[in-house]
């Protein structure tokens, strides 16, 4: 991964850098812009860099000596996000995504080819600074791998044929626009406000996905009751949130609405970033007015006057979308103030947006960074319903839940508890990629097995599916009977389907390890640490040096992030416990028999470079 | 649920305590002549739970003690020999993660790691030792930070402030690759009684200052006379005598 943030100031100096006075005035009006407000950082900085291409240091020293806040407290959140960068990135900034079902989608050629293309190496910019190549976590598209994002604009289902079309169109000086080719995407995304070739893929629509919804209908309804009957409908309801942790909202709004204190805040979280979830994004792309309308509902109902939609830096290309759709919501007054005339019922939205780290999706890292912060998690108690977004009382609630409140409230929590099981009301919104004929989105009743789908979405030959990504379980044909719900085989939506071609240790589970140790905020001492040290195990058995001992100790290791703080930290090792609980064969078979030890040091290894240094061939044995 | 400060009852290791509600856990420990190891807490100082040492089991569930209020009930275990095993493995963690060079360090005998790694006996780290390349940045006119020693506990960037409430250290960076950096642009805010105050909060001997060293002799030093914790402990010791 790329480490744009230097490790000296020496690497930074100016000289080298295209860094002109004028910079100075253009980020003086993005800070008055923000009211000098410096819990707006982020947005500050994320103008600053959509400006620029990067953010050098005399900036930096321009904003802290403007907000009066130190140098090291700006530099703290623009070096912990992964699409900020104290040097130039290229003109055009290729991000091409890691992620594992990239890599099964060929991956490995595109980067070769952007490689051989760009003249220049990942991490790297060329050097004619015409083109910066970069590494990034997935990036929310995997049913249209390999997918790149370049200057913020998505690029799907690529290959060597058309990289090279694509760099070629670039060096020719046309413009971004002009080097999509393919077409527009379905729906929305080919509306002016989008204009991108993403794919929605909708498979299989249920309630929250069917036609016919129409804006306004919930709030027409809601204004009529008193706000405890809403949240009262919401419980009978028994929904529980759909971002992965599955608290049940009903009692997560009454909480918050009990909670001392006139300011409250709605926030809706669409950072997505689990692998292989994609399913925001495309509620984001065609059903964006449901989603606000969810949280105004939270508005009425906690007490909350305004909201604000956290969207992952990845989705930036459906801002003007985002935006045209609330300035739409405030014209017909389901947004603003007195809302559907309700005297009182005020409600507005804003948008942040991330800048690129999976762990901002965790709700209380996802408050830090709406203030500007770096992403990391606060240690609960308190929790963001007694004291979130700027110390108040805060809701959080995932896209597809509020989506599904609007719902409940039109056509009645009887009618929510009669789809789904007895203890898992309602549909859930599978994000289904990797080896299947039609990866995409699919609304399902809670319920179904995993061979139900398997065979819903035309896979074959299957070897294992990893439900709920990386932070998630992997199971075997042995379990496929198990059923999707939050007594059996609880998920935010994430179904990755292997057949049996993959490599599921050098494929699945080192990936996984990488995007862990990637995306660790780095605060806890467990988390920062031991997913390091189970790579090096996982190493050492894929080289053929591990022995029985090695797999004994990654499962002990493991045990040690349960001192973690956040859900990241918690399930980093499950990746490693799942696999070698569900696949312990593999490991067995990679394994040295008979022998109770090996250090993994390899002499030749050892003294290769001073071997290298003067020019000598080591003679072993 | 209680409302804060109110009288309640915890149990803990299988007695009963009478406290007030919203303390945090670790001071309610203290105060019952319980040691429970932290490296990152500094009393009176907003907790941040960073290290992890000081883990227990509150209602079945891993807590760090420093950051969880007790409230009517609650039944906690410090000292399994599960969480034993555990804040081993953390101090483990913490000197393969850096370079600690407790032979020569100047903080020898007052540091907590070193302290820590004693009444833990710890004699080879269970994990590899990483040996990662690190610097050690000495810019700053009064003060030394030796990023080898550092254990990234947060203290120095939760206490050190200068007049305008500015911050002379933060994080940079993230996961496996964090680090403090300095506000080198503030050195004339830094002074020699900041930089003091510095040198006392940090648990390691990452932070030193300049132009004077080695003051205190080895063998009169805070952990070579009374061991980490005894001073906590040993309260226990004597008022079960005066019992
Ligand atoms: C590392 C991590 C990443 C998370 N990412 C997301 C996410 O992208 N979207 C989401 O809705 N919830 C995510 N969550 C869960 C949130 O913390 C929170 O539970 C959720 O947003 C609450 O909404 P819900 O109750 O409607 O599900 C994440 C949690 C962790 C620990
Ligand atoms: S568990 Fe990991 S990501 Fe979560 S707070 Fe701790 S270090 Fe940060
Ligand atoms: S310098 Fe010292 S006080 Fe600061 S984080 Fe490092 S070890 Fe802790």
């Amino acid at each position: 991964m790329k480490d744009l943030f230097p490790d000296t100031a020496d690497e930074l100096e100016i000289g080298e850098i295209a860094y002109q006075d004028t910079m100075i005035d253009t980020v003086n009006a993005i800070i008055k812009k923000y009211d000098h407000n410096p819990t707006r950082l982020m947005d500050i900085l994320i103008d600053t860099q959509s400006e620029f291409g990067y953010i050098p240091p005399p900036i930096v020293a321009q904003i802290s000596r403007t907000l009066n806040i130190s140098i090291v407290d700006i530099e703290q959140t623009l070096s912990f996000y992964h699409f900020f960068s104290a040097k130039p990135t290229g003109k055009y900034t290729i991000y091409l995504n890691n992620s594992v079902i990239a890599n099964m989608m060929g991956r490995e050629e595109v980067a070769r080819t952007l490689e051989r293309e760009a003249g220049c190496k990942f991490g790297d910019v060329s050097a004619d600074g015409l083109i910066g190549l970069f590494s990034t976590s997935c990036i929310g598209m995997s049913d249209q791998e390999p997918a790149a994002l370049i200057n913020g604009k998505v690029f799907t289902r690529l290959t060597p044929f058309r990289v090279k079309e694509i760099i070629r169109d670039l060096k020719a000086g046309k413009r971004l626009d002009e080097a999509v080719v393919e077409g527009l995407g379905d729906g929305a995304n080919a509306q002016p406000e989008i204009r991108s070739m993403v794919q929605n893929n909708i498979r299989k629509k249920g309630p929250i996905l069917a036609d016919g919804y129409k804006a306004g209908e919930a709030l027409k309804k809601i204004v009529k009751m008193k706000p405890e009957d809403v949240i009262a409908e919401v419980k009978l309801s028994n929904i529980r949130g759909r971002g992965g942790a599955g608290f049940p909202t009903g009692m997560k709004w009454e909480i918050c609405r009990n909670a001392p204190g006139e300011e409250k805040y709605i926030f809706c979280n669409a950072d997505e970033g689990e692998p292989g979830t994609f399913k925001d994004r495309v509620i984001l792309t065609e059903y964006p007015k449901m989603l606000m309308e969810g949280m105004a509902v939270a508005g009425y109902a906690v007490g909350a006057k305004k909201g604000i939609l956290y969207v992952r830096y990845e989705y930036t290309y459906l801002q003007q979308h985002l935006e045209s759709i609330i300035e739409g919501g405030r014209k017909k007054n389901y947004l603003g103030k007195n809302i559907c005339g309700k005297e009182g019922f005020d409600f507005d939205i804003r948008i942040q947006f991330g800048a690129g780290a999976y762990v901002c999706g965790e709700e209380s890292a996802l408050i830090e960074s709406a203030e500007g912060k770096r992403g990391e998690p606060r240690d609960r108690p308190p929790f963001p319903v007694e004291s979130g977004y700027l110390e108040k009382p805060t809701i959080v609630n995932n896209v597809e839940t509020l989506c599904s409140i609007v719902k409940i409230i039109n056509h009645g929590a009887p009618w929510y508890r009669s789809m789904g099981t007895k203890e898992s009301s309602g549909t859930k919104l599978l994000s289904i990629s990797g080896d299947c004929k039609y990866p995409g989105v699919y609304e399902i009743e809670w319920g179904f097995s995993v061979n139900d789908v398997l065979e819903m979405v035309g896979a074959s030959d299957v070897q294992a599916v990893q439900v709920g990504g990386p932070s998630g379980t992997l199971i075997g044909p042995n379990e496929f009977n198990r059923t999707l719900s939050y007594t059996d085989l609880s998920t935010g939506g994430s179904l990755i389907i292997f057949d049996k071609r993959r490599d599921l240790l050098k494929d699945v589970v080192m990936n996984f390890l990488n995007f862990f140790i990637d995306e660790s905020c780095g605060s806890c001492s467990t988390c920062r640490n031991i997913p390091v040290f189970l790579r090096q195990k996982l190493e050492k058995i894929l080289n053929a040096r591990g022995v029985q001992k090695d797999i004994e100790e990654m499962l002990e290791w493991s045990k040690i992030l349960k001192a973690s703080r956040c859900g990241l930290g918690l399930t980093a090792a499950n990746p490693v416990v799942t696999s070698i609980k569900n696949f312990r064969s593999l490991y067995d078979k990679k394994i040295q028999h008979g022998k109770d030890y090996d250090s993994n040091f390899d002499m030749l290894i050892a003294v290769k470079e001073s071997c290298d240094a003067v020019g000598r061939v080591p003679q072993m044995s | 649920m209680s409302t804060n400060g109110s009288v309640i009852r915890i149990i803990i290791d299988g007695k009963e305590y009478l406290s007030r509600s919203g303390v945090y856990l670790i001071d309610v420990a203290r105060e019952n002549r319980i040691f429970i190891p932290t490296l990152c807490n500094i009393s009176g100082v907003k907790p941040r739970g960073a290290c992890r040492m000081c883990t227990v089991s509150v209602n079945g569930r891993y807590m760090t003690a420093c950051t969880t209020p007790v409230s009517e009930g609650m039944e906690i275990k410090t000292n399994t020999p599960d969480l034993h095993d555990l804040r081993k493995a953390i101090l483990e963690i913490m000197f393969v993660e850096g370079n600690h060079i407790c032979p020569v360090c100047e903080k020898s005998g007052n540091c907590d790691l070193q302290a820590l790694a004693y009444r833990f006996q710890i004699l080879v780290p269970r994990f590899p030792y990483s040996f990662p390349k690190r610097t050690i940045d000495a810019e700053n006119p009064l003060l030394v930070k030796d990023h080898n020693r550092c254990i990234l506990c947060k203290r120095c960037i939760r206490t050190i402030k200068d007049e305008q409430g500015r911050s002379f250290f933060a994080f940079r960076k993230r996961g496996h690759k964090l680090e403090i950096s300095i506000a080198h642009h503030l050195k004339d805010h830094l002074n020699k009684e900041i930089a003091q105050r510095a040198v006392d909060v940090c648990p390691t001997g990452a932070l030193l200052k300049k132009e004077s060293g080695y003051n205190i002799p080895i063998s009169e030093r805070k952990y070579e006379r009374t061991p980490i914790g005894s001073e906590i402990e040993s309260l226990k010791q004597s008022v079960i005598g005066d019992q």
